[in-house]
């Protein structure tokens, strides 16, 4: 079981890395007025056949050679589901994925966001030369961060060292609490 | 607050110091963060392993995410790959264990045997 949104992020983000993506964008949307909290991810790795795409929410189907199962999207689909929202799979092979998820912003149910840095600096430290977009957005702001930006910054210092990682979940940590408020407050502030 | 601008002042630090390291230690420490890992925990442990390093200093350590490895039952794993590529794979892995696991194996070198998926199998 996942305990939050964020641990959700990062199993599709390991999806899409398995998948050979090297650009990943990830958007999470809140909007109070139509109660609704949106998470989305698209990448332009391998992508799925449609026949493949189809069946993807299915427990039994994966691409893995460990396991016959694969519980990552049925996991992000039941999470969904439970919170009165639900989730999607768009895929052209060769072109990449897009995986949306909806949850009813105020249903008890709907799992917190999370420690959205805590998902999104492993990854960096893992593929410091990875495109990742960022966008997180409330009804009145946004806040996006495009790890491109950060590389024209430092140079030719990799995304990987220490400080900037460091730096990095700070930050995030910092635009998640302004878009959507902090642990007690969260979204609901 | 945490700006864009911050990253002018890592630049300049981190060029200092990477011209100031001779001796790499090259190490590197593999999490397994698939679905699997990251139910059982694997994130905080990764997160462990990144502060403990951090704090160290050891600057030369790299940590990676791989997919599942495919002894679900034992997760969170974790392998520390050393400079002649001797792979050892730690099971059951904790934030106390891997901070553990940077003292004793990658800065002195002692294999944490009782940690190890040897010692897990044996049970």
């Amino acid at each position: 079981m996942m305990r939050d949104l964020s641990l959700h992020l990062l199993d599709i983000i390991q999806n899409s890395l398995a998948a050979h993506a090297t650009h990943i964008s990830i958007q999470i949307c809140a909007d109070k007025a139509r109660d609704l909290l949106l998470l989305e991810v698209t990448d332009n790795g391998k992508g799925m056949s449609e026949s493949l795409c189809a069946q993807a929410a299915d427990p039994f189907v994966t691409t893995r050679k460990t396991r016959t199962v694969g519980l990552g999207l049925p996991l992000l689909a039941a999470a969904a589901g439970r919170s009165a929202g639900n989730m999607s799979i768009e895929s052209i092979a060769g072109r990449g994925t897009r995986v949306k998820a909806s949850f009813r912003l105020s249903h008890l149910d709907r799992p917190p966001l999370g420690n959205i840095a805590d998902s999104i600096v492993p990854v960096v430290a893992s593929c410091p030369s990875l495109e990742l977009d960022i966008l997180f957005a409330n009804q009145a702001a946004v806040r996006q961060l495009q790890l491109s930006e950060i590389r024209e910054q430092l140079g030719g210092i990799p995304l990987n060292n220490i400080e900037v990682l460091n730096w990095l979940g700070s930050y995030l940590q910092q635009c998640q609490k302004e878009i959507f408020g902090g642990v007690l407050d969260e979204v609901y502030c | 607050m945490k700006s864009i601008a911050e990253l002018e002042e890592i630049r300049k630090k981190t060029l200092e110091e990477i011209s100031m390291r001779k001796n790499k230690n090259g190490m590197r420490v593999v999490v397994g963060m698939a679905t699997c890992g990251i139910a059982a925990g694997a994130r905080p442990v990764m997160t462990a392993f990144l502060e403990e390093l951090k704090t160290r200093n050891l600057h030369d350590v790299q940590v990676t995410m791989t997919g599942c490895i495919g002894v679900c039952r034992l997760e969170p794993i974790v392998d520390v790959i050393d400079t002649d590529g001797n792979k050892v794979t730690y099971v059951k892995m904790t934030p106390e264990k891997a901070r553990r696991v940077v003292a004793e194996h990658i800065v002195n070198g002692r294999i944490c045997h009782d940690l190890t998926i040897g010692a897990a199998e044996k049970e």
